[in-house]
């Protein structure tokens, strides 16, 4: 509250009066005058000062859910240098226990845990990222798009396939169109994108209906402006905050997707390291709690590395969410 | 008539001393309100006077010991009736409001819940508070109808929110207001959403109401005119500080401060009308309907001249905005045709060509909706600029600097953002981006309708200014007489979808007028506590001379 610098009064004036207060000029003997007129100027920030202030005011769960997704971002950008060795490097002992030589004992086929464990934050994290962001540039688009036509023939055209893909559960849906062209990498990243951005379709086209009835819009309109001009310029950047939010939502729901299609075995495919087949290649571990706990504990580990980020992203988006809203406690 | 219990009229009711209030933004706190006093009798209304930002709602409120979310009551003192409303707990105040403290909003519209009848709504906290059983309380809910003069008042409690008209929910706000029989009622700008002719019929029924029933007021509004009618005493409020206090007629005959002079400036401007027989725009007997049913325009044909300022008048629904709408474009017209410059205009908005856009403007009356709050002033000037006359770069930069100068602003506006603006700026900014795109044709929508008065005044003249320098020729909507004065040469009336009547300012603004212009020039408040009386006076002569 008592930062000074937070506001500058258009009047070098009223700095006493910090802020709203008299303009005695735009009044006065020499008469009006519109450039006096009081305003409350936000201090001009960097990016950076803006990010800092933001963190300064954010709550601890907001603050564990930034740091443990950088480390997953770190873990994710350095997994070469990081694992103590490679991501498909197969070792003569299978299943080896926990210890000095595999931190968290090797797999079936003898290859390190750890190891896959860290490659999985860049095969896991990195598809349900990019999954993600496809599904937002496709329902975001056509979201806008049906807006802006509110009620026309194309948005009709696209909220009822819409209609018609959301009425089909997702992960049967997903499963199915796997079987059909096949259960790679590329095919798993556009049909969970097209997927989810039905999603998308339908918050963004929600969002985007109170924007296209303002004036500036329409003043668009009657300037001329093409479809992408409105689409990109005047609606996207009042839609981001609700967008931004949902991103975070969808990428937990994207990337629990994922790793459950692994774990049914026709998501990301081996030899690549991730944390849906993990949990079920080690699953059987489980079984013998009662002799060695570590074991056991083994196919928690990528389990956890899914709940944990998962957890975090909603902290994030919490807290993101509360701050965008402007709710004041 | 006054209840006895209600103590004596001249006894102080409401004093509240050295009122600080402060409003949170932008992280940290300001002062809204700085020191205010009020003194209050019972009986007597007080007319709360001030531009948007003054505080006078804020102060309004602070009467009731309430502070909005994102305020507070820092200092000061709020006694009322020997109650001290600041250290009252929240039981307590709560207990005051709804059965001695009564609120009026301005919207009746959306203070009203949908789902229930008027009636429950208007005797729900008298009932609720004991103050009354229920039947008692509908049965005066009635007689509060009829002293209110709403049509039908055994049955128009029985109808939803929406079954009436604004006027009419406002009148049943009021007696709602009134059922607890409170010691003091806060109307904050409850005319403010109503046209002209509505608004005379509103302001005569609370009038009447408060003095029949010794009810103490605050009035807040920013129209000086019609407190005049409403106040005994008026408070002029501007950034929170006091600038004038004294009775109404002293106050209107006698202005102390050149602030308190200021709010009737728009009056004061005066433009010399002026004939032309070169037609820019002719719109050639247009009919248009929103959805193929009723017509909105019927009829409608308009001649604009080169260079001047054509006015449409009439009230909300009239179908001036739709004329608007025909003319840019935005809805085709189902007859007749539009012609710019001799030549008709494509009816649709996808027909035009880049350069027919360009010649025909529009600014609107909202000017915080008209522009895109993520842009800021330099993408919202500059756009026109790339975009019709291609300029890039420097010479965007040098014409942008040009423009902000024409419209009296200067550089440091031009990386603001439209938050960063006032009210008065922003509508600059408008004209500005119109002006970007060198149109022949302005249409202002309503432009100075939400802005007060200094600035309007301020609006108009540089208006005034540019027809003249820029030869520009103006179509400006308005329902407020003293703009269609101040900047108009001709006038078209409209109601119902219709053309009324059309000519030269001085022919429409003489005697003899049809019924509707009539009415609509005398629903007019003026700055004279009289002429309300004056006008029911005159209107009851003439009902019964024609009944």
């Amino acid at each position: 509250m008592s930062n000074q610098d937070d506001i500058t009064p258009s009047n070098e004036a009223e700095l006493a009066d910090q802020g709203l207060g008299h303009a005695p000029d735009a009044l006065g003997d020499q008469g009006y005058s519109a450039a006096g007129e009081v305003t409350l100027i936000k201090a001009r920030r960097t990016f950076l000062e803006n990010v800092w202030r933001g963190l300064k005011s954010a709550p601890p769960t907001a603050i564990f859910g930034l740091t443990v997704i950088t480390i997953y971002i770190f873990f994710a950008l350095f997994a070469p240098l990081l694992a103590p060795h490679g991501e498909a490097e197969i070792f003569d002992l299978s299943y080896a226990p926990w210890g000095e030589e595999y931190m968290f004992g090797t797999d079936q086929l003898g290859r390190d845990i750890l190891s896959r464990l860290i490659y999985g934050a860049r095969n896991t994290v990195g598809i349900a990222f990019v999954t993600t962001l496809f599904a937002f540039i496709i329902g975001g688009g056509l979201g806008i798009t049906a807006a802006i036509n509110n009620n026309g023939w194309l948005d009709n055209l696209l909220s009822r396939s819409v209609d018609v893909l959301m009425a089909i559960p997702s992960l049967i849906f997903a499963l199915i169109l796997l079987s059909m062209f096949g259960a790679n990498t590329l095919n798993l990243i556009i049909i969970i994108a097209i997927l989810d951005s039905t999603r998308v379709f339908r918050i963004a086209r929600a969002v985007s209906l109170n924007v296209v009835v303002m004036d500036y819009v329409e003043a668009a309109r009657l300037r001329g402006e093409k479809l992408f001009w409105i689409l990109y310029r005047e609606i996207l950047p009042n839609i981001m905050p609700p967008l931004v939010a949902e991103f975070g939502l969808r990428f937990c729901f994207v990337f629990l997707t994922i790793a459950a299609l692994s774990f049914l075995g026709v998501g990301i495919q081996p030899p690549t390291a991730d944390w849906g087949s993990m949990v079920r290649e080690t699953a059987g571990l489980i079984q013998f709690a009662e002799y060695d706990l570590t074991a056991a504990m083994t196919p928690m580990l990528p389990a956890a590395a899914i709940a944990l980020l998962t957890v975090a992203v909603n902290f994030v988006v919490d807290w993101f969410l509360h701050k965008s809203s402007g709710l004041k406690d | 008539m006054s209840n006895e219990t209600k103590g004596h009229k001249g006894d102080i009711l409401l004093e509240m001393k050295d009122i600080v209030i402060d409003g949170y933004s932008d992280d940290r706190w300001h002062e809204i309100v700085k020191g205010v006093d009020i003194t209050l009798r019972r009986g007597e209304v007080m007319g709360l006077i001030g531009e948007s930002g003054a505080g006078k709602s804020t102060l309004g409120l602070a009467a009731m010991g309430f502070a909005r979310p994102g305020c507070r009551l820092t200092s000061g003192s709020i006694m009322f009736d020997g109650i001290d409303l600041m250290k009252a707990s929240a039981e307590e105040r709560r207990a005051l409001r709804g059965s001695r403290i009564a609120y009026v909003a301005q919207s009746a519209a959306a203070s009203f819940n949908p789902a229930h009848q008027l009636i429950e709504q208007t005797v729900e906290s008298t009932v609720r508070k004991g103050i009354k059983p229920e039947e008692e309380a509908k049965s005066d809910a009635r007689k509060l109808y009829r002293d209110l003069q709403l049509p039908n008042p055994d049955h128009i409690g029985d109808r939803y929110p929406h079954q009436v008209s604004g006027g009419q929910l406002q009148r049943v706000m009021t007696a709602m207001a009134m059922s607890p029989r409170p010691d003091l009622i806060i109307f904050d700008e409850p005319t403010t959403a109503l046209d002209v002719t509505t608004q005379v019929e509103v302001l005569a029924s609370m009038r009447r109401i408060v003095e029949q029933y010794n009810t103490a007021a605050i009035y807040i509004t920013h129209d000086l005119a019609v407190v005049a009618q409403m106040a005994d005493v008026i408070k002029v409020l501007r950034y929170g500080e006091t600038i004038e206090d004294a009775d109404t007629r002293s106050m209107l005959s006698d202005p102390k401060k050149e602030y308190t002079k200021s709010l009737w400036s728009v009056r004061s401007i005066e433009k010399p009308e002026d004939e032309s027989e070169d037609v820019i725009l002719k719109v050639d007997h247009v009919d248009a309907s929103y959805t193929g049913s009723a017509k909105v325009l019927d009829d409608i044909t308009i001649e604009v001249p080169r260079g001047h300022t054509v006015a449409i008048v009439g009230e909300s629904g009239s179908g001036k905005s739709t004329a608007a709408r025909a003319i840019t474009g935005l809805l085709p017209p189902s007859k007749g045709q539009i012609l710019f410059n001799g030549k008709a205009l494509p009816p649709t908005l996808k027909e035009r060509g880049v350069d027919q856009l360009q010649k025909i403007q529009m600014i609107y009356q909202m000017a915080d909706t008209a522009m895109n709050p993520r842009h800021t002033v330099r993408d919202i000037i500059g756009r026109p600029l790339e975009f019709y006359l291609g300029l890039r770069g420097r010479e965007r930069d040098q014409r942008l600097l040009e423009l902000v100068e024409m419209i009296e602003l200067d550089e440091s506006f031009i990386d603001r953002l439209p938050a960063e603006l006032s009210g008065g700026q922003k509508q600059r900014i408008c004209i500005a981006r119109a002006l970007a795109a060198d149109p022949e044709l302005i249409i202002c929508d309503e432009v100075t309708s939400a802005l007060d008065q200094i600035v309007q005044k301020g609006i108009l003249e540089l208006l005034l200014r540019l027809q003249k320098e820029l030869n520009l020729t103006y179509i400006f909507i308005t329902h407020d007489i003293a703009t269609v004065k101040a900047i108009s040469d001709q006038i078209v009336v409209m109601l119902e979808g219709r053309v009324v009547e059309q000519g030269m300012k001085s022919e429409i603004l003489a005697p003899p007028y049809p019924d509707y212009t009539k009415l609509l020039l005398s629903s007019v408040p003026e700055m004279d506590p009289d002429w309300l009386t004056g006008l029911l006076e005159e209107r009851e002569r003439e009902g019964s001379t024609t009944a």
